[in-house]
């Protein structure tokens, strides 16, 4: 616990190098992944990632320094190069977009891993913690580092901001933008070569393996939380800030750990939440859903039952009983037992010693939903030319669903009709 | 205005990956016309306006609008493009997207005026989506979903319109609303060229035609063109019945439905 305090005092300046250089790398990240989400490019980020891994090797090996600029360099070319590499695949061969991403990345990492398993074993001393880029290790950033990130990601930024409405055209539909004479071509460059930065510093925290998913998930839970681009921006990079802070704090903890493991943990935690805790359709508000669009049915029904035994037959002034309800249609006893609880709570039902009746609000709305039942009967009957048996279950469902506007629309259509096709009347408020 | 060339395609070919779609296509549209560009599944209708829009590099031939390059008039273009070519659950409102017909290189970087705003809401009434100006686009109908799209395209303010397959998979009332929208455009003098594949409603909805099958068949007005000899000849054997029916229908002057024919169920889309 104490570590803790440790580390959110942030009076180790380590710690705050750490812990600032992750959460700005992580936001970077987050927020130019927005877009390739958006453009369905997560494939795309994740071949860039792993195709990183040669240009700072040989970056290395040419230089014999791990100086961040130097290596991000080596890491801009490789991750431009595969760039160019997947598109020109696509545009000029018959293989598929997907083929040609799958041939990038594995050809690219593929000679990465032979770079770096030899540079491993050359043993100049130097060379140790150039497979932290595999896994991701925050805790070797230097304040040169920090400061790289920093301007990298203050100039992500602002080509975001000041890019904004091209993005989002280029984004939602490519043709579009460059039919109206937008400079595609330069946007997509911009796009590509944003997208390669972030994934150039991100991988020292993340590593190659994990680096899509940090692109990626930020994108995908916050998309769950809204529909707005400019605070799905906003979210993502929190979310993406947030998996960057415990993920280095995790590693300040037990210093054995890679980050990049767990800020993605961390991550997938949010992202499950938000999917399911989500108000735009989340499975948690389906779920409601459903239970609310079910009681109502059932609300319904039964004032269908009242107003049928107690209206249309007259039975019992005085109210109904229970067994005289279930008798008239079968609903499971518990359920009938909250729908009952439900009606009297709205007062559209009142209690007169063991027996039920109507009240005037319950009335109103009973007749309401017989009206809809039997306008839509009529309606499929006469435009339909549905056969009478055939009318009644199709009608049970709809009469739920036809909102005031629709029974309106039916209502002048069928020119107020007084009887169903059954020729019960249809009973009206007045 | 009327009647001056809009739009010139000269011996175009197109091809993709060395296959050759269109052959030598070669037509003058005058401007001031609602045409239709006709053909059977995968005649090259699409491929054809991508390379009007310079999407696609044609092998040989080029195109002219209003006798210029395209990247001088560019903005006297606007283009709709098929509805399925975007992913609706695109995080913006109907508005945003409509916001999309006022981006041009003139803007950019920097935000909308007030009377690119003004512009926006008016297209939106137009189409009756002003209403749904603030809706999420996922959440639309398909016919909303188009309509969004016109209205995009009306706030461009262009005088060549060119649309994939408007009318796909709208219903009744839409389709009615959009074609009064284009005559409209029409009636000011404006070019909308329009890929269609119903033929049964084709003559009756535009008055030139442009008819097509990898190569072209016929281009001009549409009494030259919607003959059983021209649509035997884009659709081949298989369709006799129809270009049977479609001499009838021009023959006969044959309106397609009763003039006061009211789609019941349309009410789902609104
Ligand atoms: N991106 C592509 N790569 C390769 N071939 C293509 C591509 N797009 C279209 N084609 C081929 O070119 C031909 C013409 O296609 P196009 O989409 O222009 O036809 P279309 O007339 O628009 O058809 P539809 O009525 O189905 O929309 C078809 O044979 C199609 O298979
Ligand atoms: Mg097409």
């Amino acid at each position: 616990m104490n570590d803790v305090w440790a580390f959110f005092s942030f009076s180790d300046p380590t710690v705050r190098i750490v812990s600032l250089g992750t959460v700005f790398l992580a936001m970077s990240a987050s927020v130019v992944g927005t877009f390739a989400f958006l453009r369905k490019r997560a494939l795309v980020g994740d071949a860039i990632a792993h195709a990183i891994l040669p240009g700072i090797a040989i970056a290395f090996m040419l230089s014999g320094t791990k100086n961040p600029i130097v290596l991000m360099m080596g890491a801009l070319i490789s991750g431009w190069l595969a760039t160019w590499a997947m598109e020109y695949i696509t545009e000029k061969t018959k293989l598929s977009n997907d083929t040609a991403v799958a041939l990038v990345l594995s050809v690219f990492f593929g000679i990465g891993i032979m770079l770096l398993t030899h540079i491993q074993h050359s043993g100049t001393g130097n060379q140790s913690g150039l497979d932290q880029y595999l896994f991701g290790k925050a805790a070797g950033m230097t304040e040169q580092d920090l400061w790289t990130y920093s301007v990298v990601a203050l100039l992500l930024l602002t080509v975001v901001i000041s890019l904004y409405k091209e993005l989002k055209v280029y984004s939602f539909n490519p043709d579009f933008a460059a039919v109206s004479g937008l400079p595609v071509k330069a946007i997509r460059r911009i796009l590509n070569l944003v997208t390669v930065l972030a994934i150039a510093i991100g991988i020292q925290s993340v590593g190659v393996v994990l680096m899509a998913a940090l692109l990626i998930t930020p994108a995908a839970a916050a998309r769950a939380w809204t529909s707005s681009l400019k605070i799905m921006l906003f979210l993502a990079a929190l979310i993406g800030g947030i998996s960057g802070l415990s993920g280095s704090l995790i590693s300040y903890l037990s210093p054995a750990m890679p980050t990049g493991p767990w800020i993605v943990m961390t991550l997938s935690i949010i992202t499950l939440l938000s999917l399911f805790f989500a108000p735009r359709g989340g499975a948690l508000s389906r779920l409601l859903k459903q239970r609310r669009h079910s009681q109502k049915i059932l609300n319904e029904n039964l004032l269908k039952v009242f107003y049928k035994l107690s209206v249309e037959r007259k039975l019992e002034k005085s109210g109904l009983n229970v067994a005289e309800l279930l008798a008239e249609r079968a609903i499971n006893k518990s359920d009938f037992a909250a729908a009952i609880k439900r009606l009297k709570r709205k007062n559209w039902l009142l209690a007169e010693g063991k027996k039920l009746k109507l009240s005037s609000i319950g009335l109103v709305e009973a007749r309401r939903v017989v009206r809809l039942h039997r306008l839509w009967e009529m309606y499929l009957s006469q435009r339909l030319n549905l056969k009478e048996d055939h009318i009644h279950p199709n009608a049970e469902s709809m009469e739920h669903i036809i909102s005031p506007e629709l029974e309106a629309l039916l209502l002048k259509e069928l020119d107020f009709p007084t009887q169903d096709p059954h020729n019960s009347p249809i009973p009206y408020s007045n | 205005m009327k009647n001056q060339t809009a739009l010139e395609v000269h011996n175009l070919t197109a091809s993709y990956q060395r296959k050759p779609v269109l052959w030598e296509i070669d037509f003058k549209v005058p401007s001031g016309h609602l045409i239709g560009i006709l053909g059977p599944n995968g005649s090259g209708k699409t491929t054809l306006l991508r390379n009007i829009m310079n999407l696609m590099e044609a092998d040989s031939g080029y195109v002219k609008i209003f006798g210029k390059d395209l990247d001088e008039v560019r903005s006297r273009l606007s283009y709709v493009p098929q509805r399925e070519s975007v992913d609706w659950n695109f995080p913006a409102s109907v508005r945003e997207v409509v916001e999309m017909g006022r981006y041009r290189p003139g803007n950019l970087l920097r935000r909308l005026k007030s009377s690119d705003k003004q512009k926006v809401k008016a297209s939106l009434e137009k189409v009756g989506m002003l209403a749904y100006a603030d809706r999420q686009i996922s959440e639309l109908s398909g016919g909303q979903q188009q309509r969004v799209f016109i209205a995009r395209s009306l706030a461009q303010e262009a005088d060549i319109y060119l649309m994939d397959e408007p009318f796909v998979g709208v219903d009744a009332a839409t389709e009615e609303a959009i074609l009064s929208i284009l005559s409209g455009l029409r009636d000011e003098g404006k070019t909308v060229l329009i890929v269609h594949h119903d033929l049964q409603s084709a003559y009756q909805y535009f008055d030139w035609m442009i008819l097509l099958n990898t190569r072209l068949i016929a281009a001009g007005p549409k009494e030259a063109v919607f003959n059983s000899t021209h649509l035997r000849e884009a659709y081949g054997g298989k369709l006799n019945l129809l270009s049977k029916l479609g001499e009838i229908i021009a023959r006969e002057q044959f309106p397609l439905r009763e003039p006061d024919f009211k789609e019941k169920e349309g009410s789902g889309d609104e």
